[in-house]
């Protein structure tokens, strides 16, 4: 075990991986000679060369397209968009080429699709948003979003080792500031959910940078046992943990730092709804970014995200009714 | 660029001094085989047995069967819709074809997709989709691991004159160019996009583009087999040998309208007179019949296969229901990579066996 930071765990994946499997490749803008423009890379060229750590045209088709292709001649490419915004200028690549080939025609495609996500540090509406419902929503993708450095490091590996096209979510506020033991050498995480904490009175979900949040909001709240479900992986999502956990405590938070509008909050409070009805004691409640997109003034963002406090008080509510 | 007689060649009639009177000869009848394919899927589709819409290809059948010729059991295809041929060289039966376009379980994929929507990946092919031209990228890419890798393969894909509008032309084009890649991009210039003539898709001719992204760009008669052939011949060669990609523009025609629902009036009847003259089976036949091949034996034998293959369809049962949800996702631990496809061109004097790892 080393102590690491979320960031430091994706590297450390990323290159052992690289190590063990000659077939994996990174590929994306600047993330050779640079190392990325959050370091992920850092070294990496010095150590697996050019070829393996691609400096790319900057064209976001292009970079998952070309995923593609070396995937179904036997590469395991790991695919980074420089934000995740700008995955939407490969949407259609991966949408309607990568999700779509293996129900089509029987051919997996194995490629990792890094997403630096997240918004809480004046990136403004291009540099900020959390795109994880989009590919919710288009079949044939698998979506992750992990929280520890722990699950980073084993759901990265995963990912890669993932027959079929993963999104990885990697939320940048998380990249710093959350650091934790990371077990050493290869190993592979579940795409299942988490116990962050177990509680009784009430469960809180949520996924990726809002974990914390979570955890924070409901460390000490007067007493209350409040139980915190790490979802890790959207697609699939673990519909029996989310189900467990509403049974034990009955009444429900379900907290998203992307917008409300179809999240995979949404997603998580209809199924509470359609198959766990009978076990609530209360309203499932939701705490999410409202529908405008994320703006770059610090009082304006923050007024948006969803916050401890937001969160406290919500779970206050619950907990009362 | 070598649309006419190289010198040297044996048979003043040949195009191409690569090929056999045999290989001729295979590529009339897999020209055959294409458009009586085609037609006997546009009477299944006025039987009502075809769903949705039928396309096709012909009067552009030189142009998948020309090059595909041309590549190796070990290269890869990404392969348009108006574009059989190229899937009947690699070794795709005309019963699975015909199953295929009536949603059939035994069709290739299994009633999942339709018409030319597929691609036997056991051969080395990779399916389209339907925003053109999104298998340039994909083709780009395994030409990136190919050159990874340090192999001697090629890739190759096809797309329209409308293509040539869209944002991915332009990232493959370039992106192939930058890093010298081992891929042939065959624009099928088959003069309209849907109803929209190509002096309305681009201002300038876009085989002209090519030397703006570093590499070379040739029109070629997309009506000749031999010529579609021989081109396709020489950019593998020099993408083989390290000299990066090749836009070679196949100038034909779109003979029926987009698809069987089309009556194509926006297209002037002498512009079809016109191109019928230049119909690349009889261009093709008539250059065998001229060196005394009975070509009436190749399209009775044509004809008998698809008669079968035919029948091999209609007795297929339609998919189960039950399975609709099925395979999203691949589970097992079987790693499923493209593998090789049939070669048949006599210069190709073995086939390598497997697939990519």
């Amino acid at each position: 075990m080393a102590a690491m930071t979320y960031l430091q765990a994706i590297s450390d994946g990323m290159r052992q991986e690289m190590r063990h499997d000659e077939r994996v490749l990174v590929m994306g803008e600047d993330i050779g000679v640079f190392g990325g423009a959050f370091k992920v890379t850092d070294g990496f060229i010095e150590e697996f060369g050019a070829a393996r750590v691609m400096d790319t045209p900057v064209a976001e088709s292009g970079i998952i397209g070309t995923a593609i292709g070396a995937a179904v001649v036997g590469m395991r490419p790991i695919a980074e968009m420089q934000f995740a915004d700008f995955i939407s200028c490969g949407f259609d690549q991966l949408v309607n080429v990568a999700g779509k080939m293996y129900y089509r025609q029987g051919l997996p495609v194995n490629i990792t699709v890094r997403l630096p996500s997240g918004g809480g540090f004046s990136g403004g509406p291009f540099h900020s948003q959390n795109p994880e419902a989009w590919f919710m929503h288009s079949p044939g993708l698998k979506v992750v979003a992990p929280s520890t450095a722990e699950d980073a490091k084993g759901m990265l590996i995963g990912a890669v080792r993932d027959h079929n096209p993963v999104v990885y979510l990697e939320h940048k506020h998380l990249y710093r500031r959350v650091r934790g033991e990371v077990p050493d050498g290869l190993y592979e995480t579940p795409f299942t959910a988490r116990v962050a904490r177990s509680g009784s009175d009430l469960t809180v979900i949520a996924y990726g940078a809002m974990v914390h949040t979570a955890l924070e909001a409901t460390e000490d709240l007067d007493g209350a046992s409040v139980e915190v479900l790490d979802l890790r992986s959207l697609v699939p999502l673990d519909e029996e943990a989310i189900l467990a956990s509403v049974r034990k405590t009955s009444k429900v938070l379900i907290v998203d730092e992307a917008n409300a509008t179809c999240a995979a909050g949404a997603q998580v409070a209809a199924l509470i709804a359609d198959r766990a009805f009978e076990d609530l004691d209360g309203p499932v409640r939701r705490v999410a970014t409202p529908d405008v997109p994320i703006p770059f003034s610090p009082p304006l963002e923050q007024a948006l995200l969803p916050s401890v406090d937001r969160v406290k008080e919500a779970a206050r509510e619950l907990l009362e009714y | 660029m070598s649309t006419t007689r190289p010198e040297g060649a044996q048979d003043p009639s040949a195009v191409s001094e690569h090929l056999t009177l045999d290989d001729r000869i295979a590529l009339l009848r897999y020209m055959l085989l294409m458009r009586g394919i085609e037609e006997r899927a546009m009477n299944l589709y006025r039987q009502g047995k075809v769903p949705g819409s039928f396309y096709d290809g012909y009067g552009q059948e030189a142009v998948s069967v020309g090059a595909t010729f041309a590549m190796a059991a070990q290269d890869r295809l990404c392969i348009l819709h108006r574009d059989l041929g190229a899937h009947l060289i690699r070794g795709v039966t005309p019963a699975r074809i015909l199953g295929q376009y009536m949603g059939r379980e035994g069709g290739i994929t299994g009633g999942r997709d339709g018409n030319v929507h597929f691609g036997d990946w056991r051969l080395g092919c990779v399916g389209m989709v339907s925003m053109l031209p999104d298998m340039m990228l994909v083709a780009t890419g395994m030409a990136m691991a190919f050159k990874l890798r340090h192999e001697r393969r090629c890739a190759i894909t096809w797309f329209g004159d409308g293509s040539t509008s869209r944002g991915d032309f332009h990232e493959a084009m370039n992106w192939a160019g930058v890093q010298r890649l081992p891929v042939i991009f065959v624009l099928e210039n088959n003069q309209y996009a849907y109803s929209t003539p190509t002096g309305a898709q681009f201002a300038v001719d876009p085989v002209e583009r090519a030397q703006a992204y570093g590499f070379p760009g040739l029109s070629v008669d997309g009506n000749d087999a031999e010529a579609m052939f021989e081109a396709t011949r020489q950019a593998r060669e020099r993408a083989l040998d390290g000299g990066g990609p090749t836009l070679i523009e196949a100038v034909t025609m779109r003979m029926h309208g987009h698809a069987a629902h089309d009556d194509m009036k926006y297209v002037p009847k002498e512009q079809v007179d016109e191109w019928r003259k230049k119909d690349p089976i009889d261009r093709q036949e008539t250059r065998l019949r001229d060196l005394g091949v009975d070509t009436a034996a190749i399209r009775e034998e044509v004809r008998a296969a698809i008669d079968a293959g035919t029948q091999e369809a209609l007795a297929m049962p339609m998919p189960d229901p039950d399975t609709a949800t099925d395979r999203l996702f691949h589970e097992g631990a079987d790693e499923l990579v493209l593998g090789d496809g049939n070669a048949p061109w006599s210069g190709h004097a073995q086939t390598a066996a497997g697939a990519d790892s």
